[in-house]
């Protein structure tokens, strides 16, 4: 096996005494799509927030592109190539749909946050102006080009999707996070989803998926882990887990 | 006649409404208020006076005084915020802001006195006719000081990357720190900024009242604390438009009702305004339209 892109070692967390994440060691291998599937409450989504740096861990070891990140501020990590989507949408609401991407831009613009007081201020540096480019090239690439100068909260729901995939790709992660994004969408907008999950793939962007809807999961994912009450039970390619007895009475048995 | 309190009124608005913006701004990243601001505006005069006082030219004592008020805002954001913003309770940094302005009232006292101190004008004005409105050239400075400032900072909340950073942040924190935003560097500069334009409005009312006492900030915090409340809070714009009402009240019922009511008719107008608005004029977020 080539050297993952994430290695999970011991992650563990609780809340109070309920463990929602025990002991969980997972490899993501560079350039594929990875799920996470599970039962609500299974700690999907407490993974993802410890893997970001919303959370801290109780114990365990993440370690990025080779080197560990658990002690890193959450932009750190954005910097360093992690993004993600949320389950239920995040969008800067009072900012136009360019400005919620040009803001992906900004930590890889050179100077970040401070760029405008060093330069001069009222001539867009030049590293601006190519990021509106780069955030116009996004835009054509999930299907909103033409939707630049409307306000985020304007757009219909399966746009508004596509807008967190298109902010959290703004910020050029090597490691896309992408929490249920086929949530709330119809069977149409699931198939548009999923080819635009593919392109970002093969664009080089490898992907951890949170999903709930199989079809989604068995089509796109190389590799299928399936947690169950904070723990990892099953890890493989997706035929082998639709098969997977413990897997089936956990998780697919219950629906 | 009208006219002319019209523009002493935006004079003199213009002022309380770059307290106010400070407030809604630092207000609009944190949801908590800063209840030394008046305090920060207050320094700001007196390091102003204190450059006046030493030759300086108006430009160099604005500048200074607003230097000096952005460190002072950094440097209350370190110790009256940051320790306590994760661990304590809304009202924990309530009550480390009143200390800070306690503080920093005595430490005014310890170096210029209790007593109100002339300030001096910055140059020998002279008198502008412009048709039915007499205005001073010191008038103009301060008029189109803090026009400027407005412009400038409605322009960089608008379309900066910085400003849009901050704007993120004051709209969700822990998403702003997801999309690469260091946080605390936003609220820094949001302090910065916020205490810089407080230190300009400490310079202007010196300018415009031509005297300053190290009591000032209590009063004109007031005002610019509800101010905010006027314009919707956390809302920039609101803020602007807030401050200029609420001078233009002020110079209005001095002109023309009684001089020793002059808070009160701006605060009663005020609590009209709120009583048909709850939320203030604008929005409730932190937004620049």
């Amino acid at each position: 096996m080539s050297v993952p892109l994430l290695a999970v070692d011991g992650l563990s967390r609780s809340f109070g005494k309920l463990v929602v994440l025990s002991q969980l060691d997972l490899l993501v291998e560079a350039g594929g799509i990875h799920a996470i599937i599970g039962p609500n409450g299974a700690g999907k989504t407490t993974f993802f927030n410890l893997v970001t740096g919303a959370l801290g861990p109780d114990v365990g070891h993440i370690r990025f592109d080779g080197s560990e990140i658990v002690d890193l501020p959450s932009y750190r990590r954005t910097a360093l190539g992690i993004c993600r989507t949320f389950q239920n949408i995040r969008l800067f609401g009072s900012m136009t749909v360019l400005d919620n991407v040009l803001l992906g831009l900004h930590c890889r613009t050179r100077g970040g946050l401070l760029t405008p007081l060093v330069g001069v201020p009222f001539r867009r540096p030049r590293a601006e102006v190519g990021a509106r480019e780069r955030a116009g090239e996004i835009l054509e690439l999930v299907g909103l080009a033409g939707t630049a100068a409307r306000s985020a909260v304007e757009l219909p729901y399966g746009q508004q999707r596509r807008l967190e995939i298109a902010r959290a790709l703004a910020s050029a992660p090597k490691l896309l996070l992408l929490d249920e994004p086929s949530a709330g969408m119809n069977t149409q907008e699931t198939i548009e989803l999923e080819a635009l999950i593919g392109e970002v793939n093969r664009r080089g962007v490898t992907i951890l998926l949170i999903e709930h809807k199989m079809s989604l999961v068995m089509k796109l994912s190389r590799v299928v882990t399936v947690l169950n009450f904070g723990q990892k039970i099953a890890e493989g390619p997706p035929a082998a887990i639709q098969r997977d007895p413990r897997v089936i009475e956990a998780y697919l048995g219950s629906e | 006649m009208f006219a002319q309190q019209l523009v002493n009124g935006l004079m003199l608005g213009g002022a309380y409404a770059l307290v106010a913006i400070g407030y809604t701004l630092i207000f609009g990243v944190l949801n908590l208020l800063h209840l030394a601001h008046g305090e920060v505006f207050m320094v700001g005069a007196y390091v102003g006076l204190a450059l006046a006082l030493a030759g300086f030219p108006p430009w160099a004592i604005l500048a200074g005084a607003m230097l000096a008020a952005a460190a002072l805002g950094v440097l209350v954001e370190r110790v009256a915020f940051r320790p306590v913003r994760s661990r304590g309770s809304h009202v924990t940094p309530l009550i480390t802001t009143i200390a800070v302005g306690l503080v920093l009232q005595h430490v005014v006292v310890k170096i210029f006195g209790a007593e109100p101190v002339a300030f001096p004008a910055p140059f020998a004005s002279a008198a502008l006719d412009l048709g039915p409105v007499t205005l001073s050239t010191l008038q103009l400075l301060i008029l189109g000081t803090s026009i400027v400032l407005m412009v400038v900072l409605e322009i960089f909340l608008r379309s900066t990357p910085t400003g849009m950073a901050i704007r993120a942040t004051a709209e969700n924190q822990t998403v702003a720190g997801l999309m690469g935003i260091n946080v605390s560097l936003a609220i820094v500069i949001t302090f910065a900024i916020a205490s810089a334009l407080a230190g300009a409005a400490g310079v202007l009312l010196a300018w415009n009242f031509t005297g300053l006492s190290p009591f000032v900030g209590v009063k004109v915090g007031l005002k610019g604390l509800a101010i905010m409340l006027l314009g919707g809070l956390g809302n920039v714009t609101g803020a602007m438009a807030g401050g200029l009402i609420i001078g233009v009240v002020e110079v209005m019922s001095v002109a023309y009702l009684a001089s020793s009511y002059r808070d009160a008719f701006a605060f009663a107008v005020m609590i009209l305004i709120l009583l048909v608005r709850p939320t203030g004029l604008f929005g409730a977020r932190l937004q620049t339209g």
